[in-house]
């Protein structure tokens, strides 16, 4: 504690800070991908497709765990509710197959509606969080799931007419999957996209991704940003400062679920299909998984934590996938996603800093 | 002579380098009531917490002395020791379980019980309570206080006193008892029952049970007690016998002066100065430091002290102001009314707060220096703002060349402007906070308990940097303390609050006799008797 002498701190405790900092998930994380390239490398595999499957796989992720960040810094932890936001997403996307959309027209159409859906829910959703204060995650887990659920009474039950994404043998409702294949499948991956050691660089998703952490990073920079961290640090100070925490709190939970509506519209981009129903389950925690990865904590979270996380996290998958099918069995990198993503989030939960309004 | 039941010899303690005990007798007599009083942090609580074996003295590096109970030296380790040797303790705060019945409360832990056929198999945990003979223990216990209470009542709905008498009784019912310690019993009582109260130790100790008494209250000493120690800044300062003793002089012993020297040269004479600020009639509903109608003229340019015991509502006058907790009342800010229950509008008519709750309310722990001073300035001022487009930027470059400056300025010891606020001392924090307000532009700026646990030099430091703000800066400062000679030493009246009301505004220059009375609330007390 008594290092106020010291005004240049010392190399070796320079170094062992930085370590700590790093943190020992984000250790044998790393270490474990290192390992899987190493098995990659042995067994042969393709190593520039992995490479191209691991940029593009990063992209397609990157704004879902975007969105994390937002909830995170203004004290309502990982946004677990992140099925409402990818709901209203999938409504825009279907939206501008209904209304026969193509390529740029039908994604920032879909993009556009989905952020504002997303907005308007997202500050409901907002209001439900302040009235559950100190149970937000369990809280968001459970409303996740009851939306995915509602949600297929509507997949089942609107009205739309288009044949592609209706039953093939006709009646109600919509299909599970819906190809994009005329509509705007890889029209961000395919635009500028070029070679290099023949790995396929998504220029146009790249670029993409970059905007949105440049929104997020200058937002987190702005008054509202920073009284919105504020208020997520530590609540009384942000009282004292004339902040409303439930103002506050309701912007973080309405930008949240726009950029998880802009991220599943992105995410069906570069997948090329929308996927519907019982889908969007579980991608609460491969987004909540991919921040902790990155060195994010319960409380705080920064777009760097974002980005390095969410690529961390897909490359295990990408590389695992092959490596295992080759080692021992196929599905076993499924498995694995479920066992690190579970993994990691128990690791952050029991992290948890007890308490953080101390009235 | 007749062996002394308690006698402590010698006791000195330090917490973290700093002295709270210093070389401590203390002796009670079989069936004596002994009076200690003092100041808060005279150190009263430490040496009880000694006496019972806590183990706070234990985790702090232990004490130095020698404690002998009837004549024995012992070495009592854990409350647990301290209960076999017969000492009984009454704590500030009930300790009762509100769903349980008087006799439940009574005999908890120490339940007489039965065996039974499944106790045989699967051991005592499982015997019946024998609620009869329990019943029985603790009416007998009641009656040796002469009270009529149901024992079968729960404890949820009694009144406040008989809980306090509920406490007593545990303490009664434990066979070996010979040494009952009560700390501040009567705080919490309404005077009927205070009265009571001292009827009932005088009972005790006609059965030969010594009482150890911590109290504020002085006329209550000197009813009951048959000694008295008073203790000042860890020393016995006087040990008296209570006939001899008056109000007056106790007063003057509990509050003392000090010798500091102070680095303020000349002070505003409050004549002929228009207030600043005007508080009428404030209620605060903070817990543990409510206010109940106090109104008090700030003067443009002073130091106004605030002074009073802790829990009498000294801290609540700031906090409601500065809209931390709800309040009601009018204040005015030169001639405006500041609207209450709103921290936006306080700030923004110039007022700015120093938290008591320096980690808790007053700073973000896991964030930067730089940041914790320009945030609350940033968010109610529009201060270290740029425009980009639509969008008001942070300005990083401003808010780190005002960091450098208040760093250079106030002398705050870090590894520069990035450092998290976490890992800076006590002292340094404080110097942050003030930073932080004073990036307000304040007109007044309020600070509550400027110096509670930061180190002896780092104390001076921070109380001679509010004198240059206010004689440099011209910031009127209204600052809020336990430490009586501390607000002496840099203020230009003190105001005493007394149970959440003014009990009276004195010049520095008084008597300690009168702050004395003052913080005892005897004026109050007299005011009464003589109506």
């Amino acid at each position: 504690m008594n290092r106020e002498n010291s005004h240049k701190p010392e190399w070796s405790e320079r170094i062992r800070e930085w370590a700590r900092d790093f943190g020992v998930a984000r250790s044998i994380i790393l270490l474990f991908l290192a390992i899987l390239l190493v098995a990659a490398l042995i067994m042969g595999l393709p190593m520039s497709q992995l490479f191209s499957s691991i940029l593009s796989r990063f992209g397609m992720n990157a704004i879902l765990v975007l969105a994390m960040i937002p909830t995170i810094q203004s004290g309502t932890g990982p946004n677990f509710g992140l099925p409402l936001g990818i709901a209203c997403g999938l409504v825009a996307a279907v939206l501008s197959i209904e209304l026969d959309m193509r390529g740029f027209q039908a994604l920032f159409f879909a993009v556009g509606l989905g952020a504002l859906l997303g907005a308007v829910t997202g500050y409901l959703y907002g209001l439900l969080l302040n009235k559950v204060k100190g149970q937000e995650m369990t809280v968001g887990t459970y409303f996740g799931f009851s939306i995915v659920s509602l949600m297929c009474i509507f997949w089942f039950m609107a009205p739309f007419k288009s044949p592609e994404m209706i039953w093939p043998y006709g009646g109600n409702g919509l299909r599970v999957t819906i190809s994009l294949q005329d509509r705007f499948d890889k029209v961000l991956n395919n635009f500028l996209e070029f070679e290099v050691f023949g790995a396929s660089i998504p220029t146009g998703l790249l670029l993409f991704v970059a905007v949105f952490c440049l929104i997020v990073w200058i937002f987190m920079r702005s008054k509202t940003g920073v009284a919105l961290s504020t208020v997520g640090a530590n609540p009384r100070f942000a009282e004292s400062c004339g902040l409303s925490v439930n103002k506050y709190r309701v912007i973080g939970s309405v930008f949240s679920q726009a950029l998880a509506a802009v991220g599943i519209v992105i995410y069906a981009q570069t997948f090329g299909f929308i996927q519907l129903y019982m889908a969007p389950l579980y991608m609460a925690f491969f987004a909540v998984a991919s921040v902790l990865i990155g060195g994010a904590s319960l409380n705080r979270a920064t777009v760097w934590h974002a980005m390095i996380g969410c690529f961390l996290f897909q490359s295990i998958l990408v590389v695992s996938m092959p490596v295992a099918n080759v080692l021992v069995a196929e599905n076993l990198s499924e498995v694995a996603r479920i066992i690190i993503s579970n993994g990691i989030i128990l690791y952050a939960l029991t992290r948890r800093e007890a308490g953080g309004d101390v009235r | 002579m007749v062996v002394a039941r308690l006698e402590m010899r010698g006791i000195s303690k330090e917490y973290f380098g700093n002295k709270v005990l210093k070389s401590v007798n203390l002796s009670v007599a079989p069936g004596e009531i002994h009076a200690l009083v003092g100041e808060n942090g005279a150190g009263k609580s430490t040496l009880m917490n000694i006496l019972f074996g806590m183990p706070v003295i234990r985790n702090t590096g232990g004490f130095e002395g020698k404690v002998f109970i009837d004549g024995k030296a012992v070495d009592i380790t854990s409350p647990e020791e301290a209960m076999a040797h017969g000492i009984g303790m009454v704590h500030q705060e009930f300790m009762l379980l509100p769903g349980f019945t008087v006799t439940e409360n009574i005999k908890l832990n120490r339940e007489i019980t039965r065996p039974n056929l499944a106790s045989r198999f699967f051991g005592e945990k499982l015997e019946i309570l024998d609620f009869y003979r329990m019943r029985e223990d603790a009416k007998k216990a009641l009656r040796r206080m002469e009270l009529d209470l149901d024992e079968m009542l729960p404890v949820a709905g009694l009144p406040v006193g008989f809980m306090q008498f509920v406490e007593i009784a545990r303490e009664l019912d434990k066979e070996t008892l010979n040494l009952l310690i009560l700390d501040e019993p009567t705080a919490v009582l309404t005077e009927s029952d205070a009265e009571t109260l001292l009827q009932v130790m005088k009972r005790l100790s006609s059965q030969g049970i010594s009482i150890l008494f911590i109290t504020h209250r002085l006329n209550e000493v000197l009813q009951v007690a048959d000694n008295i120690t008073v203790l000042r800044d860890g020393e016995v300062v006087a040990e008296l016998e209570s006939r001899k003793a008056t109000v007056d002089q106790l007063a003057e012993l509990m509050v003392g002066r000090k010798i500091e020297v102070t680095s303020r040269s000349e002070r505003h004479s409050t004549e002929n100065v228009k207030p600043v600020l005007s508080i009428r009639d404030l209620h605060v509903d903070m817990p543990g430091e409510s206010v109940h109608g106090v109104s008090l003229d700030v003067m443009k340019g002073e130091i106004l002290g605030i002074g009073g015991l802790a829990g009498h509502g000294k801290i609540g006058i700031a906090n409601g102001i500065m809209g931390l907790f709800p309040s009601r009342g009018s204040v005015y800010m030169d001639g405006k009314e500041v609207r209450l229950n709103s921290p936006i509008s306080a700030l923004n008519s110039g007022m700015a707060f120093v938290s008591e709750d320096r980690r808790g309310t007053g700073l973000l722990l896991e964030e930067s220096i730089e940041l914790n001073i320009a945030v609350q300035a940033m968010q109610s001022q529009d201060k270290f703002l740029k425009k980009i487009i639509l969008l008001r930027i942070a300005d990083m470059k401003a808010i780190r060349e005002h960091a450098q400056k208040m760093i250079k300025e106030l002398d705050i010891r870090c590894t520069g402007p990035d450092q998290l606020t976490r890992r800076l001392s006590g002292g340094n924090q404080q110097k942050v906070c003030i930073a932080k307000a004073l990036t307000l532009e304040p007109s007044i700026l309020f600070v509550s308990e400027p110096t509670r646990g930061i180190d002896v030099g780092a104390k001076k430091i921070v109380l001679d940097l509010l004198v240059r703000l206010n004689q440099e800066l011209g910031v009127t400062i209204v600052m809020t303390s336990s430490e009586l000679a501390e607000l002496r030493s840099i203020c230009d009246r003190i105001a005493i609050i007394y149970k959440g009301r003014l009990e009276g505004i004195l010049p520095i220059d008084a008597s300690d006799r009168d702050f004395g009375l003052l913080m005892a609330g005897e004026l109050s007390y007299h005011r009464k008797e003589a109506s």
